[in-house]
């Protein structure tokens, strides 16, 4: 199988020391839709900065589709779109003026470039604001400007690093659907995200930095698996005895709101049961949608206990 | 390979074109100004007085080194602003991950430079024809000084653009460095005027030999000898050339 990208044990420390990556092995394949998840500062940004050479690595060893960054670095960045975390784009600029010209650095002819400029900024939604300036848009249509000018060269490999942070529901779902066409093309897609619903929705393999170090490397549909208990909370009806729950872990936060933490197949219909036996009405209830969190909990448990076995 | 280096160059030429015109009232018009002012009162008003300057008449003595302020002031401040405003915006992260090399950066922010102060001189050099018929002793000269000042200047800027921090910095250096040393360079008088001691003391401002140069190829009278000229820009210029390249290669001030 060829790599569309690879990396190997990758250090980063930042002048004034602050160590952002701990040597991180990961290795994503051709046509992979990978997802890399992980809290604020645990190194995201710094590995595609890294990947895309924007950031100097400290040491360890890049290869993108089997061009090594460091002996073949026109090549392996040809290779790469990138969508960067905040805006970057000259904001005095028009929107097509900056699509064009992001091609033109790829080699892409002027002649070509307004072609494609038409097909990317249509897609994207922004045709019509073509002659506008980057200035003026908004923050969700920024963000697919800069999805449109990664696009401009057709790169092989497409890095997002949150490219749905600020954009409301209906684009986001929006630009989910296309990037999953552009991945059934052919197009090797990363994308880092703090919502592990989004890579649920789209990726096929994930990786969990923390820390700068990646705790996790693995099928979207194995991590899932290991997220065996759901919490639900019941806002519940005043009442006179106290709710006894038997056979959950269970929780009262507050005088009417109920924490229940369901593992898979066991099903809620149990905790109702109870709840109706003992008199206590449910208003109304939801599950907590922190599964995040309860992952990262989970397998930073798992580590520890790894190394606990180690000792 | 080349053709790929060819059209991100143009694409980089024309960014730089465009953000120069897009702001025209900033970049083109002050420098008119100023040189039209200085063309009324020195020239007109005040030069009628000084009487001739090396078989010249004053007026027609200052035109070439006007021009050459007005040059060395828009390369200069034109890639020094634009290189760090894209550097401030994050927007020079377009370029450093595409595959281009930094020879092509730097041309295509030295031809934003050119293209400003030949389009700069050009019209000081017009509103000049106001005041003085045009006389040209060797285009040859004039080109050549033109243009080498003028990458010589872009390159400076983009050094300044380099290791400026705010917008400060990058004003920092037009008026307390570039602007004495072009007056003193010799726009307003002759070297040879000065005393032994300030002739010699002007000698080690690079600008002395920029205007003397451009001012042979119009008129034909010189501070300094003509190859001292080339010999000194083509110095700066390589070895500017060398220090920005070397610091954008690293990546100083540009990858963390
Ligand atoms: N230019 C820099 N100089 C110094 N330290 C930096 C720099 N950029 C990032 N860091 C530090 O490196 C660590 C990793 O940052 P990074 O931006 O890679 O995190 P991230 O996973 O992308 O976080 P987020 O989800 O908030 O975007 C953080 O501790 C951050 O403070
Ligand atoms: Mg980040």
């Amino acid at each position: 199988m060829s790599y569309a990208l690879e990396i190997k044990d990758l250090e980063k420390t930042y002048k004034g020391g602050v160590k952002a990556l701990r040597g991180i092995d990961l290795e994503v394949e051709e046509g992979d839709f990978y997802a890399l998840l992980g809290p604020n500062g645990a190194g995201k940004s710094t590995t595609i900065g890294i990947v895309t050479s924007l950031v100097n690595k400290t040491s360890g060893s890049v290869k993108v589709f089997g061009y090594d960054i460091d002996s073949d670095l026109t090549r392996a960045k040809q290779q790469i779109g990138l969508v960067p975390q905040e805006f970057n784009f000259n904001s005095f600029e028009t929107v097509q003026q900056i699509v064009v010209n992001q091609a033109g650095y790829y080699g892409v002819p002027r002649k070509e470039a307004l072609i494609r400029s038409e097909k990317y900024l249509k897609q994207s939604d922004l045709w019509e604001k073509r002659h506008v300036r980057a200035r003026m848009l908004s923050g969700g249509m920024k963000r697919r400007l800069m999805i449109a000018r990664a696009l401009m060269h057709e790169p092989r490999l497409l890095i997002l690093d949150e490219p749905t942070a600020g954009v409301d529901i209906e684009l986001r779902r929006e630009m989910w659907e296309f990037l999953r066409e552009l991945n059934a093309s052919g197009t090797t897609i990363i994308l880092t995200t703090h919502y592990l619903e989004e890579a649920e929705m789209l990726c096929r393999n994930i990786g969990i930095i923390r820390a700068g170090e990646l705790i996790e490397d693995t099928s979207m549909k194995s991590l899932l698996s290991k997220l065996m208990f759901e919490t639900f909370i019941f806002d519940l009806d005043t009442y006179e005895n106290k709710p006894e729950i038997t056979g959950y872990s269970s929780e009262l936060v507050d005088e009417t709101t109920l924490h229940v933490e369901v593992e898979r197949n066991q099903g809620v219909n149990d905790v109702f049961k109870q709840l109706s036996e003992q008199g206590i009405k449910v208003l109304s209830m939801r599950n907590k949608s922190n599964r995040l969190e309860e992952l990262f909990l989970k397998i930073t448990e798992e580590n520890k206990q790894e190394e606990d076995n180690n000792v | 390979m080349f053709k790929l280096y060819y059209t991100a160059l143009k694409s980089l030429a024309v960014k730089e074109t465009n953000r120069y015109l897009r702001i025209w009232v900033q970049t083109l018009v002050p420098p008119v100004i100023t040189t039209s002012l200085y063309f009324v009162i020195f020239g007109n008003l005040i030069g009628g007085r000084i009487g001739e300057m090396e078989g010249f008449s004053y007026m027609e003595f200052i035109v070439p080194g006007l021009i050459m302020m007005s040059v060395i002031t828009s390369s200069y401040s034109n890639v020094s602003s634009s290189f760090f405003s894209q550097k401030f915006q994050k927007n020079i992260e377009e370029l450093l991950i595409a595959p281009v090399p930094t020879h092509v950066i730097m041309w295509g922010f030295v031809i934003g430079g050119l293209g400003r102060s030949i389009l700069v001189g050009a019209l000081v050099t017009l509103i000049s024809l106001f005041f003085v018929p045009l006389q040209a002793f060797s285009w040859v000269m004039i080109i050549m000084t033109l243009l080498m000042t003028s990458i010589l200047f872009s390159l400076a800027g983009l050094l300044n653009g380099i290791f400026a921090q705010s917008f400060d910095d990058v004003s920092i250096v037009p008026t307390f460095v570039l602007q004495p040393l072009t007056y003193l360079g010799g726009v307003f008088y002759s070297i040879s005027m000065l005393p032994p001691f300030w002739r010699a003391v002007s000698r080690v401002n690079p600008i002395v030999y920029m205007i003397s140069g451009f001012r042979y190829g119009f008129l034909g009278v010189i501070d300094v000898p003509v190859l001292w000229t080339l010999i000194i820009l083509t110095f700066f210029i390589a070895v500017l050339y060398t220090i920005n390249w070397y610091l954008i290669e690293t990546g100083r001030g540009l990858r963390s």
